[in-house]
């Protein structure tokens, strides 16, 4: 068994009930934390409320994407190398909408879900019907082609420039235009993906992708439509990958092609891989930890120039090091108890067909 | 110059590239035979050849001594990629593994920015610049070094496969693993030969390819991606398919960016080249999913 599963099934979690409301209390206040420290307040290192904001909120916003990919991966057992086209679809539209026609933020986020979903299901329909890795070269020949794009679409994206004074998220009159508010508005939107996880994880077609998990061969025999449930885990990540991208477009105010290329996908697999696939939290670990070493690395970096030239290899060796050491990924380390049967990963059709 | 003219400089230029691309599909579909993996550490190994290249030879190396050495290298290079990301994971699924050669990319590519800077380098042409002509088309005469070297590599590993001995065993593995494990064959032997034979076909397409468009340390990805999907079109459990692919996609790309400025009236300029050789790709694949030279793969249970 998992330790995801034994984290999420109600029945398998041997957490004492104290000690889970030990976890939630601390989850609740790491999260409260840059809302109620005080303007001029440093923490060691001079870290400061506004700049623990910035990292909070980039965090949130790469929690939401990787928990859309680690169900992707841990459940459907297939790899997306362009979920950063996604991410990219989702911000530009919000862009381009907002700013050209002039549309409200959320209706353009909505524009952008649907353009989204619509490119995962003609791109997911036939590929996920066959074995292998075909998601793989297709999200991977996507994201290169909507990067191309990106760039060379002068007239509708900037091209190199980019698209600039996109405005606030807001509804109606109400505009989230500070910092915190913004943050609370990437949190809110990560606890809802949570919960959604959480409760697809534990309905009916959850209970259908577990199986999946284990093996596909006796899914299928037990009349699960495996086929379609692939898909519909593809077409949500895909999804929450838009969302994700139109809360970065509103946050930043500009986007241009850069953050939405391959090493964001791979960027992405890193988190979800380090925290763990086949968990909700384990994603939402890793973007946490990514996050946090990447800003920690710039920082050192300004004082000592080399670091910041180390920080490629540096996750280079962290990745490696997790998938041999914990593979299933950090949340291994929250659920670890002697005398537990471990094994690989991520179960893919590969093992069956091996 | 004429229409003929461009369209032969065109496809040089295509072919050219496109021998890059099939020589990395090759490799990448080496070592998808023999372990099931996606190397994803194969463009890597195409900058890590450039790169020695140009360092040796910056030591005051002939060229010819420092093409071996950078061979020898980078083979050595892909050898241990093997042992750490595969190896080190005997029962791990496909897709772990396939993210342990991620890390290794990002090992090598962090690597060679610490060793080499981010600036790009550049080898001297083999045999200078005075353009070769064929009609009116003056074609870079490293380019045809790129084509026959690459042509070279391809029948040579054609040759080792079905006439040497270590071969053929490569082969059976690659058909059936516990029947070539029977007759005792050494599979995790076999592995380390794919790796290192994967990463010598890159390096010397890194090579000789160095000359022409320069190296850079982030420039490895470009290959993988390309190379992969070169692979893939082609059929990735056919060698052959893989070149075949490469080409197609070089020539696509250097066609598309010839013409199609002319071609749409301008609606569609030549910075579009790359995506229209890679969607006609993805259009290939998703017509014939087993790739254009590949065996049809059964569906889904």
């Amino acid at each position: 068994m998992s330790a995801a599963r034994q984290i999420a099934d109600k029945g398998g979690a041997r957490w004492s009930s104290l000690l889970r409301a030990t976890a939630w209390l601390l989850l609740a206040a790491v999260v409260a934390t840059p809302l109620l420290l005080g303007e001029g307040y440093r923490l060691p290192g001079g870290v400061g409320k506004n700049y623990l904001l910035t990292i909070g909120i980039f965090t949130g916003i790469h929690a939401i994407i990787a928990v859309g990919l680690g169900l992707l991966m841990g459940y459907a057992g297939q790899v997306s190398l362009g979920h950063a086209a996604f991410y990219g679809l989702g911000a530009y539209s919000s862009a381009i909408l907002t700013t050209k026609l002039g549309l409200p933020p959320l209706l353009a986020m909505l524009a952008g879900i649907m353009l989204t979903a619509l490119i995962a299901l003609i791109l997911g329909a036939p590929t996920l019907r066959l074995h292998g890795h075909y998601l793989a070269m297709f999200t991977l020949g996507l994201g290169m082609i909507v990067q191309i794009v990106f760039n060379q679409a002068r007239g509708l994206t900037g091209g190199f420039g980019g698209v600039r004074n996109i405005p606030h998220l807001g509804i109606g009159s109400w505009q989230f235009d500070t910092k915190p508010e913004f943050y609370a508005v990437v949190m809110l939107t990560l606890g809802v993906t949570l919960l959604m996880a959480h409760n697809l994880v534990n309905s009916r077609s959850g209970r259908a992708l577990r199986a999946l998990h284990e093996s596909e061969l006796a899914a299928a025999i037990c009349g699960v439509d495996v086929a379609r449930s692939k898909l519909q885990v593809f077409v949500i990540s895909a999804v929450l990958a838009s969302v994700a991208g139109s809360l970065y477009a509103h946050f930043m105010r500009f986007v241009s092609p850069g953050p939405f290329g391959f090493v964001f996908s791979v960027d992405l697999l890193i988190m979800v891989v380090v925290g763990g696939a086949g968990s909700i939290w384990g994603p939402v670990a890793g973007a946490a930890l990514f996050n946090i070493l990447s800003e920690t690395l710039g920082k050192i970096g300004e004082q000592v120039p080399w670091v910041a030239d180390l920080d490629i290899v540096l996750f280079g060796v962290v990745l490696v090091a997790v998938v041999v050491f914990l593979p299933r990924g950090l949340v291994t380390l929250a659920a670890r108890r002697p005398g537990r049967a471990r094994g690989p990963a991520i179960q893919p059709e590969a093992q069956a067909e091996a | 110059m004429s229409l003929t003219d461009q369209i032969v400089q065109y496809l040089v230029t295509g072919v050219s590239i496109g021998a890059v691309y099939g020589l990395v599909g090759l490799g990448l579909a080496i070592i998808f035979n023999a372990t099931g993996v996606i190397n994803f550490a194969q463009g890597e190994f195409v900058m890590l050849g450039g790169m020695c290249a140009v360092a040796f030879t910056g030591l005051g190396m002939p060229l010819i001594v420092a093409a071996l050495l950078s061979i020898a290298v980078v083979t050595a290079v892909g050898l241990l990629v093997e042992r750490l990301a595969i190896r080190a994971l005997p029962r791990a699924s496909i897709i772990t593994l396939i993210i342990a050669t991620i890390g290794a990319s990002f090992v090598l590519k962090g690597g060679a920015k610490l060793l080499w800077g981010p600036e790009a380098v550049i080898l001297p042409s083999f045999s200078g610049h005075a353009p070769l002509h064929i009609g009116a088309a003056g074609i870079d005469p490293q380019r045809v070094w790129v084509m026959g070297v690459a042509l070279v590599s391809v029948i040579g590993v054609q040759l080792f496969f079905k006439y040497t001995l270590t071969g053929k065993a490569m082969q059976a593995c690659a058909i059936n693993r516990s029947a070539a494990q029977l007759v005792g064959i050494n599979i995790n032997r076999m592995v380390s030969l794919s790796f290192g034979l994967s990463a010598a076909l890159a390096a010397i397409g890194g090579i000789v390819l160095t000359p022409v468009t320069m190296m850079r340390y982030s420039q490895g990805a470009t290959f993988t991606l390309t190379g992969f999907l070169a692979a893939v079109v082609g059929g990735l459990g056919n060698g052959i398919g893989a070149v075949v692919g490469g080409i197609m996609l070089g020539v696509l790309e250097a066609l598309a960016g010839g013409f199609v400025d002319v071609a749409t009236r301008g609606l569609i300029h030549s910075g579009y080249s790359k995506a229209i050789a890679l969607a006609v790709a993805l259009l290939i694949l998703w017509l014939r999913p087993q790739g254009l030279l590949g065996r049809r793969e059964r569906e889904s249970a």
